[in-house]
């Protein structure tokens, strides 16, 4: 380890950062320490919190001079909650977070944490990018497609109520303001990225005027974007395309409920919810969280959830605040990891034998998908820093989620 | 009081406490498109294998009502109200206004509560799931599609799911009758409760009741996000699933999906007035009247018919001949990658089902 640190001190871009960085970020955030960036971190329920310090593990391994700020928010463990204004500023301030999932119980009143947080922060557009990571034994191989969902208004409104006894009904708000603004978000996040196609998701067949509202926005937007062929899909059609042939889809965009259906559905083709990580938008703020959201509470403490989904937060998190050399260094790592595994973990398992550690848990590295133990995945992740994070170049061999994801 | 009405109603029209008179006649919706050659192909093969049914042949084409509404024909609606059992083949909607959807027509007219749909990997046609033995049961009724909507001002949509007590009762109960029926160990109630409480919260509550009444079969209870993340996973963690209209519509079609699609999967729909058993692909007017359709969907939407009319025996003598031909390979339609006609694809299930 001491080899590791001696190393991240001699990092150039950590020095960069000192010398350049602080005048203008002393006066936005006078409690982050100079010439580092701020970070909101929610761990979340389930195994957020374990992710999280593994996460947190592997990003100071990179030497990205990030400072995180943690607030523990949970629906469930309400008394150990911080509040969600407090929750809400530092998010505001920071203008990057990254959360674990956290759980809705089923009893309760009112909308819960997660929804209160994306209102009050107007996270309106929730982006998860499903690609194929080599390494990860899964059915369908070389997938490279992204889900666009609106996700502040919709079926999760929280709006129902008991008619007579027995009779609940339920609110969907479909709001032509909001539908406009996700389909532009969506026409300029493919374009941005050099995508060709949008697919609009809906169920306007049966709801006329709801999905027809949103799919009406939809059509309008996409005549002012001639260089991006434009279909729509109806949900249930999708569900069975996704499943039979997903190499159809390059951009989609759809509704709350519909997203979170795809965004599910999706992340089971590449490999589960423990590797696709997804980020929510507003003007201002981006929070990082997994694509699909499940807090697998049922793996607390037992080191067997699979960190990936998270550590990729992490990697676009440090992209987005331009630490790009620091973003690179985890995409790479993860792909070597994943990439090699088995390799990587025999090498591990030597070296920390020798180190006396050797009463850690270790799994056989056979295949993420069924879940090697978490303290194994990060045991990989140090050992690749350790072994390779002092040389300048990388060896070079299966850099598919760093080139596509971190392409500079 | 209203409620105790319904259940009574529910109670004396149960489709497994109805037993059929000896002599049994189905009504028989050819449908549009392919929908006439493909259910000749199905007579055929219940002719060979000498189920005790009589055929009565229904056309559902709409016509003016009295009160100058398109509709279903008063003969066809009597038909089914005689016989209680009904096959369908694909219908076509009419595109443009003042059509109603005739399925939805069909279902309203019939109470069909509860759709049910057996997804099974079948032999002989990969795909990339091979464990696929699920089956959904999806409330057909209410729900996201009760069809209620306002736009309360302009560029504002409110659509309303309606969630009632004795309709989630109804197909609660009803999935774990199909259970228990045709051997199944467990079954998952599908929904979102953590999200919409009360409305899903309510259809949960109303699983839950059923399912302690029927304590052989095992009961669980999972998030729609779950079980789509698993689905595409590991299938066979699943049996039988039970949800609201809109999450048993997708998850019906991407377990279709997982096994290949529309053309080879089964339906049955369920309710108060009778059962309809049916295909639930297109009409495929490109290849209608040319002998290239594949019968499949329909011939096992009318095993389960037979399966619901307690004609087990039967059912399993033309599932198996139908599913051996497709595993055997040698004479298959085009859409299973084969070359042969509708016509030989149904000659071959008819001589295995003869020398069985």
């Amino acid at each position: 380890m001491s080899m590791l640190f001696l190393h991240l001190s001699n990092n150039s871009m950590l020095g960069l950062m000192k010398e350049t960085g602080h005048s203008i970020l002393q006066q936005v955030t006078p409690t982050i320490p100079e010439g580092k960036i701020g970070c909101t971190i929610i761990p979340g329920d389930g195994i957020g919190p374990e992710m999280m310090q593994c996460m947190q593990e592997v990003v100071e391994a990179t030497g990205a001079p990030v400072d995180f700020e943690t607030f523990f928010l949970s629906d469930i463990q309400y008394r150990l909650s911080a509040k969600i204004d407090d929750v809400v500023a530092s998010v505001k301030k920071n203008a990057v977070c990254i959360k674990g999932i956290l759980s809705s119980p089923v009893s309760g009143e009112g909308g819960s944490l997660n929804y209160q947080f994306r209102q009050k922060l107007d996270l309106f557009a929730n982006v998860v990018h499903i690609i194929s990571i080599p390494g990860v034994p899964t059915r369908h191989k070389e997938l490279d497609f992204i889900i666009i969902r609106e996700q502040t208004e919709g079926e999760f409104s929280s709006m129902e109520h008991e008619t007579v006894p027995g009779v609940v009904e339920c609110y969907k708000i479909v709001t032509e303001e909001k539908s406009r603004r996700i389909a532009k978000f969506a026409f300029d996040y493919a374009t941005g990225r050099g995508r060709k196609k949008v697919t609009a998701v809906h169920k306007a067949n049966i709801m006329k005027l709801g999905d027809g509202l949103f799919l009406n926005c939809c059509k309008e937007m996409a005549s002012l974007y001639p260089k991006i062929k434009f279909e729509n899909m109806i949900i249930d059609n999708c569900t069975m395309q996704l499943a039979s042939n997903p190499h159809q889809f390059d951009v989609m965009v759809m509704g709350n409920l519909y997203g979170s259906i795809v965004d599910n559905v999706s992340s089971g083709l590449v490999g589960g919810a423990g590797i696709v990580a997804g980020a929510s938008y507003s003007a201002n703020t981006v929070v990082f969280e997994p694509g699909a959201r499940h807090t697998y509470s049922e793996a607390v403490g037992k080191e067997i959830a699979n960190p990936t989904a998270h550590i990729v937060c992490a990697a676009k998190m440090l992209h987005h605040v331009n630490l790009k050399v620091h973003a690179r260094k985890l995409f790479r790592a993860i792909d070597k990891v994943i990439g090699d595994g088995k390799k990587v973990v025999s090498t591990a398992r030597t070296i920390y034998r020798n180190g006396g550690l050797s009463r850690l848990l270790f799994g056989d590295g056979g295949g993420l998908c069924g879940g090697p133990p978490a303290r194994s995945i990060l045991i990989k992740f140090h050992c690749w820093f350790a072994i390779h994070g002092a040389q300048a170049v990388f060896p070079t061999g299966l850099p598919r989620l760093c080139s596509v994801v971190c392409p500079h | 009081m209203a409620s105790g009405v319904f259940n009574f109603l529910m109670k004396s029209c149960r489709p497994s406490n109805v037993r059929y008179a000896s002599s049994r006649t189905v009504t028989l919706i050819p449908g549009d498109g392919i929908g006439p050659e493909i259910s000749a192909a199905v007579q055929k093969i219940f002719a060979s294998a000498q189920v005790p049914i009589e055929w009565e042949s229904v056309d559902v084409t709409p016509v003016r009502g009295p009160d100058g509404k398109f509709g279903i024909p008063q003969s066809a609606i009597d038909s089914v109200n005689t016989h209680k059992i009904g096959l369908k083949g694909p219908l076509m909607t009419p595109i443009g206004k003042g059509h109603r959807s005739l399925n939805l027509a069909l279902r309203k007219e019939f109470n069909l509560y509860a759709n049910v749909r057996p997804c099974r990997s079948i032999e002989g046609y990969e795909t990339l799931y091979k464990d696929v033995d699920v089956v959904t049961i999806r409330e057909n009724t209410e729900g996201e599609y009760s069809g209620i909507e306002h736009e309360i001002v302009p560029g504002v949509v409110q659509s309303i799911k309606l969630i009632t007590e004795p309709a989630s009762q109804r197909v609660a109960d009803y999935a774990f009758e199909y259970a228990k029926l045709n051997g199944r160990k467990k079954v998952t109630a599908v929904h979102k409760a953590n999200i919409m409480r009360m409305s899903d919260g309510l259809f949960l509550r109303c699983c839950r009741e059923a399912a302690k009444k029927h304590p052989e079969i095992k009961f669980e209870e999972k998030y729609l996000d779950t079980v789509c993340l698993t689905m595409v996973q590991e299938p066979s963690k699943y049996d039988v699933l039970v949800m609201p209209n809109l999450y048993g519509d997708i998850l019906s079609d991407l377990c279709a999906g997982l096994i290949g699609g529309l053309g080879l999967t089964p339906s049955g729909n369920i309710g108060l007035g009778g059962a309809i058993f049916e295909s639930v692909h297109g009409t495929a007017p490109d290849i209608a009247g040319k002998d290239l359709a594949n019968p499949t969907a329909l011939l096992l939407s009318a095993v389960m018919m037979l399966r619901h009319m307690d004609l087990g025996q039967h059912a399993l003598k033309i599932e198996q001949a139908c599913l051996a031909t497709i595993r055997d390979g040698k004479v298959l339609t085009g859409d299973l990658g084969g070359k042969a006609k509708c016509s030989e694809f149904t000659n071959a299930i008819i001589k295995r089902i003869e020398s069985s």
